[in-house]
């Protein structure tokens, strides 16, 4: 906002005669157009990212729109942290959510009579230091619409409320994020740990996890 | 009245038929299975961990061994998912070697699953056969990349060998063997009527229960379900060939190894296509920057490996190694149905069902 | 029946030489156990199908008296073929006991030997010879079937010296 008011100012200062005071307003009006070029480049990748209209549109646009309107309806205005095409794959539609609405958009997605996301092809847990996410990655066989969605939750005491009794495949994906990475799954009919032995201790895939090998 | 017990049973993780370390743990009534609860985690080797620490072109050995039957497959689904982010182009040239050598393991991969099948069903000589048979791919491979099992073959940007002199050719003499040998196969084993009263009408479920648990491959294609990726969402150059799906009708384990055999033969379709559009000269490597650093962003690439869907999700921060690396593994995901299947049938069938699944544990674990 | 060695001719001596042996009782042993080894089938990972393609027809292990056993009590060497994790490092001890005296493991391929490409993973045990005896190390990852072949000629081999010296190769 202060920037944008400073550039208001500036053709007001700028017929002032004094040299010394020019060459100062010079080098002051580069610096605000580099802060300004800066944040403007900023702004077009943030609205590149967020945007709901890349450069060229993406032929897939409509389906994140309503996509993102259908959850909306479902889960309330608040329940979207973040929607985007993901680009770089191909113009995935990407919903950020959080994990309070999880349980009931997981089953508007799978029922839903437009989106009908019955194969859920991928669940992923992803350990960002600050917090953690489950991706569920999930495609209708039918009109072949596809969409990931990104469950977001807090680091200390991480719980994302089971997919499992949406579609059977998230279960064992489940069991095996709780195991590596420590998030619990509320509404899972059997969490235990699968890849590891039960008396493990920790979960090895945290970016904090020390293993406890001397040798390595 | 006789007095009867439950009784519980562990099958594995040492166990012939298990194909490698995975543990059931059973509850018999009789012969009669009530309760199975799969273990796995034997084979656990945390390779997801280990490739944080490492750059991209050093994990495609990991690749190799995670689904050690079919180690291109593997190395392919990484390498994709790397140009994906990157946007690179590969060569033609590369390309085309890289589809010829992925459908030869798909040939390789079904004949080592044709081969152990069988043996755990009772039949002892297909084995040999097949592993006879498997022998020559290996051969080829051997030649191309110095590797009989971990081939460490593709590269981000193409593949790191051009094939020798005279490969191609092998490539080509291999195709119309294989298939006098395919059809000897089928008469020796498909009309067997032991073996036909083992696998037919064993292990059945529908359409709705493959796609709620998410199964892929051939699991998936018994049941009627047309989804093959190779079709469904093309890469590499799949779409230039003539192929067809085969899809089963019943769902049940004989379904499963029809469409397993009938892949071969498609395999063999796109090759004998693939060496005759070989391109004759080109690169094998793409114009590729000096450090691998993917875009910060992340990525889901799938493709269809000879047990399934078999994906890579990579969460990059823009530096040479993954931030994180995820693979769906198909034999993890299709296993998941196992308890289900299991429960009412006999213990012998337990070794019909699993089998016709077709695992490779060290994909199950990781 | 008379017999004596004095007299007989330098043709038969020639003969009795060629067909009569003379060595101890451990020798004759060794001699049979190194021509007879029952490995147990314990495919872990990678190994296991270079180890399933040895057993099968091209290389053909059969013709080394080499039949694999599913059952370790019926097995007289464990060829370890695959990464050993910590989750079945018991099991792997679990297994060794059951077998009989005497018995030898081979640790084939470099995961099995020391870690191999997981030596930096968090569940995996560096080298199988932490948990058993091992005879004979395999290198590569994994081994080329006549790799493994040579490995069971070596283990051949170091049985029958044993028997013959009476020392051991490596101490256990």
């Amino acid at each position: 906002m202060s920037e944008e008011q400073e550039k208001k100012d500036k053709p007001e200062e700028a017929p002032a005669v004094d040299p010394e005071r020019e060459a100062k307003l010079k080098a002051a009006a580069e610096a605000r157009a580099a802060r300004q070029a800066a944040k403007e480049k900023a702004e077009a990748e943030a609205a590149e990212a967020a945007s709901p209209e890349p450069k060229p549109p993406s032929p897939k646009q409509p389906q994140p729109d309503r996509l993102v309107a259908l959850v909306r309806q479902a889960a309330g205005d608040d329940a979207i942290m973040e929607s985007y095409l993901n680009e770089l794959n191909g113009d995935m539609p990407t919903l950020v959510i959080h994990n309070k609405h999880w349980r009931s958009i997981a089953s508007m997605l799978k029922e839903h009579d437009e989106l009908r996301f019955n194969y859920l092809r991928n669940v992923s847990g992803v350990d960002y230091e600050t917090h953690m996410e489950v991706v569920y990655h999930m495609i209708s066989l039918e009109s072949k619409q596809e969409a990931a969605i990104k469950v977001r939750t807090e680091r200390d005491a991480a719980s994302v409320y089971s997919a499992t009794p949406v579609w059977a495949t998230a279960n064992w994906n489940e069991r095996e994020i709780y195991d590596l990475l420590g998030i619990d799954f509320p509404g899972h009919p059997d969490l235990r740990r699968i890849m590891m032995p039960d008396d493990w201790v920790g979960h090895p895939l945290r970016k904090d996890y020390e293993p406890l090998d001397s040798e390595v | 009245m006789i007095r009867t017990e439950e009784l519980l049973l562990n099958v594995g993780p040492q166990h012939p038929s298990t194909h490698g370390v995975f543990r059931i743990v059973v509850k018999l009534d009789g012969e009669v299975i009530t309760e199975a609860t799969p273990v796995m985690g034997y084979l656990h080797r945390g390779t997801e961990k280990i490739a944080e620490n490492l750059n991209f072109t050093q994990i495609i050995p990991y690749t190799d061994r995670m689904d050690y039957v079919s180690a291109m497959t593997n190395n392919y689904v990484l390498v994709h998912a790397v140009e994906t982010m990157m946007g690179l182009e590969i060569p033609l040239r590369a390309e085309f070697m890289r589809l010829i050598v992925m459908e030869m393991q798909r040939v390789a991969s079904h004949l080592v699953w044709w081969g152990t099948y069988l043996l755990d069903i009772g039949a002892m000589s297909p084995f040999l056969y097949a592993f006879r048979d498997r022998e020559i791919i290996i051969d080829l491979f051997n030649e191309l990349c110095g590797a009989r099992l971990t081939y460490n073959y593709m590269r981000v940007g193409g593949v790191k060998w051009d094939a020798p002199p005279g490969w191609m050719d092998k490539v080509r003499d291999f195709i119309p063997y294989m298939e006098k040998k395919l059809q000897e196969y089928d008469k020796l084993v498909s009309g067997n009527e032991i073996f036909l009263a083992r696998i037919k009408g064993i292990g059945q479920y529908d359409a709705a229960t493959a796609i709620d648990y998410g199964l892929s491959g051939a699991n998936l294609r018994c049941t009627g379900v047309d989804w093959d990726l190779r079709k469904a969402e093309p890469y590499s150059l799949y779409d230039r060939f003539e192929f067809d799906v085969p899809l089963g009708t019943r769902g049940d384990c004989y379904d499963r190894y029809r469409i397993r055999l009938e892949e071969i033969k498609q395999s063999l379709r796109i090759l004998k296509q693939a060496v005759e559009q070989f391109p004759q000269g080109g690169e094998t490597m793409g114009k590729v920057p000096r450090a691998i650093r993917p875009p910060a962003g992340e990525v889901y690439v799938r493709i269809e490996s000879p047990r399934g869907e078999i994906g890579c999700h990579i969460v990059s921060k823009g530096k040479a190694e993954p931030y994180r690396l995820k693979f769906r593994r198909p034999s993890f995901v299709n296993l998941q149905l196992l308890p289900k299947l299991l429960v009412g049938e006999t213990m012998t069938n337990l070794i019909t069902i699993l089998g016709g699944v077709d695992i490779v544990v060290g994909e199950v674990d990781c | 029946m008379e017999f004596s060695l004095e007299s007989i001719s330098l043709d038969e001596r020639k003969e009795l030489e060629r067909n009569v042996f003379m060595g101890t009782l451990e020798q004759l042993k060794a001699w049979a156990r190194s021509n007879s080894l029952w490995p147990l089938t314990f495919g872990l990972a990678c190994c296991a199908i270079e180890m399933m393609g040895t057993g099968a027809s091209h290389y053909d292990l059969d013709r080394f008296g080499v039949m694999f056993r599913t059952s370790p009590r019926q097995s007289d060497v464990m060829i370890v073929a695959g990464t050993v994790t910590k989750k079945m490092g018991p099991l792997l001890r679990r297994l060794y006991d059951q077998m009989p005296e005497p018995k030898w493991v081979i640790a084939m391929g470099s995961c099995a030997t020391a870690g191999g490409p997981y030596v930096k993973s968090y569940a995996v045990i560096k080298g199988v010879d932490q948990i058993v005896p091992v005879d004979v190390y395999i290198p590569g990852c994994p081994p080329n079937p006549a790799a493994l072949i040579y490995g069971i000629n070596r283990l051949q081999e170091k049985i029958r010296y044993e028997a013959k010296t009476g020392k051991r190769v490596t101490g256990r």
